[in-house]
């Protein structure tokens, strides 16, 4: 056997042949997709001009998504007013939602039988019923209440006396129902992280002397955030596009303010595209925010965190260099 | 004689209908190592979570420095102790697990400090300066920044210990500490347990480690089903064991 020499054997790396159809196949579909985004079409509309004394018309085009009022109404005040409420709804209703979800869990997960059974009903009732349905119910829960009143059940104390009418506004009627139905789907998130942390560190917490609700905040919670990040990003983004339902009800959120739009001037499309860039843009902007949080909670879980984004280019970079760099040496030592 | 530090008497303990504790009786001595042998499932890690209240025990009488473990005796009632009394009673005692169970969001420095801080209300910074006599203690000053699983199985067990001994307590329970590590990382981990024996700490440890409970405990019991076959120092149990039983179980994890 003969040993080669260093570096003289060649590495062919395997051929993936039918990724290149993929991605050959990708690329067209991708081209078909921006051409036809940014195709012109006949307007419709004729421009005539004399030429050399002779009356010529022809037919001017337009572009098909009518880009220029997209980009003309993208940040009219009416849009701009209605997304800072999207994202008002979006961010109450979370808050809101994870605080009674995490409540919640912890009723589910106690050794007391009537707080777990409460927590499955509040559940099983929140979840099977459609959040469109929730939304016109809270609007018009005045026609069931007149006046909402707090006291001792049975006797005539009471300490609170509202309007139902005057405290039920859409949009408090739309805060209510998309935080009562996110309390339902946060419980079972929450539940899943709680379940997962280990039973040992409960358990140590309570060995040093830690009470119940210390080793819940101080020990068990900060570990379940790991597994309930993730899914509750996805709750926040799947928010953002419920809030749109409040539109039904009469909130005019980004939504509801494109529609209205589109209601007087009939540019349906453009205005729908508008709402739709918005939610992306928002959702882009939630995603990054998302990383950053699942790294912070992360810490202990992990030898080595993963990079963030800009770390990975940075790393790159540098391999790419490097590669430069061995590639002149060895050239350099061969000549 | 001043008082035992624990005292067990016909102490009983079922889970589902299995009973694991069979009326055990023994007592420890204030400043002295008692170890627990048996094979697995015979009640001695059961018996050890019953001395800080994490296993209720069913029946018997069983006291630490003095005090009954859970319950208070006024006026010849036996009143259940709330959630408070109890956690006042695990502060003084420390424990120390198999799989180590640190607090893996903490870094080793918060692990040790936190019960100090939220539990006896230390001030942080005070916290931290006898953390980190406790890291060197055991051998680890520099890791206070690492977080538990950048750290060995021998490591991360000698910085449960500094958690442990961070309380303050009057009693330290061992629950099988070395069956968790890979032999090599074993004798850093007793060396530790050794150092503090030595120092005069009242320690139970529940073991399979024949050469550190004869090296370092006063008093040896070995459990099996439940019961107390046999005690007594570890010149007598380990090396002259009376019963059969005994005798087949040293022969196994000899």
């Amino acid at each position: 056997m003969t040993t080669p020499e260093d570096g003289a054997i060649k590495v062919v790396p395997v051929r993936h042949y039918w990724q290149w159809v993929g991605v050959a196949v990708a690329l067209v579909l991708l081209a078909m997709l921006v051409n036809t985004l940014f195709s012109r079409v006949p307007s419709g509309q004729y421009v005539c001009h004399a030429v050399h004394g002779v009356r010529q018309c022809h037919q001017t085009s337009e572009w098909r998504f009518s880009w220029n009022i997209v980009f003309h109404y993208f940040t009219t005040s009416e849009v701009l007013h209605g997304l800072w409420l999207t994202i008002f709804l979006t961010v109450v209703a979370m808050v809101l939602g994870i605080s009674i979800g995490v409540g919640l869990a912890v009723m589910r997960l106690s050794s007391n039988r009537l707080l777990s059974v409460t927590a499955w009903t509040y559940t099983w009732f929140f979840r099977g019923t459609p959040v469109i349905v929730q939304l016109f119910f809270w609007e018009n829960i005045s026609i069931l209440y007149h006046t909402i009143t707090i006291g001792v059940p049975f006797t005539n104390i009471t300490f609170l006396h509202i309007n139902a009418v005057t405290l039920f506004t859409p949009t408090i009627a739309a805060i209510v129902a998309l935080s009562l139905n996110e309390g339902a789907y946060m419980s079972e998130i929450a539940r899943s992280g709680l379940i997962a942390v280990d039973e040992g560190q409960s358990e140590a917490a309570m060995s040093i002397g830690m009470t119940r609700s210390q080793t819940t905040r101080l020990v068990v919670l900060p570990q379940a955030m790991r597994v309930i990040i993730p899914p509750t990003g996805n709750e926040v983004i799947s928010m953002l596009k419920t809030s749109s339902l409040a539109s039904t009800i009469g909130v005019t959120e980004v939504f509801g303010a494109t529609n209205n739009i589109s209601a007087n001037n009939f540019e349906i499309m453009p205005l729908l595209v508008v709402a739709s860039l918005w939610y992306l843009i928002v959702t882009t902007v939630l995603s990054i925010g998302q990383f950053y949080l699942e790294r912070r909670f992360a810490r202990g879980a992990l030898r080595t965190p993963p990079p963030t984004p800009l770390q990975r280019l940075r790393r790159d970079a540098r391999g790419i260099a490097s590669k430069f760099r061995t590639r002149r040496g060895v050239v350099g030592a061969a000549s | 004689m001043s008082t035992p530090m624990v005292e067990a008497h016909d102490l009983w303990k079922s889970y589902a209908g299995v009973e694991v504790l069979k009326g055990v009786t023994l007592t420890v001595v204030r400043g002295e190592v008692t170890c627990l042998i048996g094979p697995s499932g015979s009640g001695k890690s059961t018996f050890l979570r019953c001395i800080n209240h994490l296993e209720k025990h069913d029946a018997g009488e069983l006291r630490v420095d003095g005090d009954l473990v859970g319950y208070e005796l006024r006026g010849g009632k036996l009143y259940e102790r709330n959630d408070k009394q109890i956690c006042a009673e695990r502060a003084q005692i420390g424990m120390v697990f198999q799989r180590f169970n640190l607090f893996q969001h903490l870094t080793v420095l918060d692990n040790i400090t936190i019960g100090q801080v939220k539990v006896k209300n230390v001030d942080s910074e005070v916290a931290k300066v006898e953390a980190r006599e406790l890291l060197a203690r055991v051998g680890l000053d520099g890791k206070e920044r690492h977080y538990p699983a950048q750290l060995s199985g021998g490591q991360q067990q000698r910085v449960a210990i500094a958690r442990a001994l961070a309380m303050d307590p009057k009693l330290m329970l061992f629950d099988e500490p070395t069956s968790a590590l890979d032999p090599e990382l074993v004798g850093e981990v007793l060396d530790v347990m050794r150092d503090l024996a030595e120092s005069g700490m009242t320690m139970i440890v529940v073991t399979h480690e024949m050469g550190f409970a004869r090296e370092v405990a006063n008093t040896v019991y070995f459990l099996d089903a439940g019961v107390i076959e046999e005690s007594g120092t570890p010149a007598e149990v380990l090396g002259s064991p009376k019963s059969e039983r005994l005798r087949s179980f040293l022969s196994k994890v000899l």
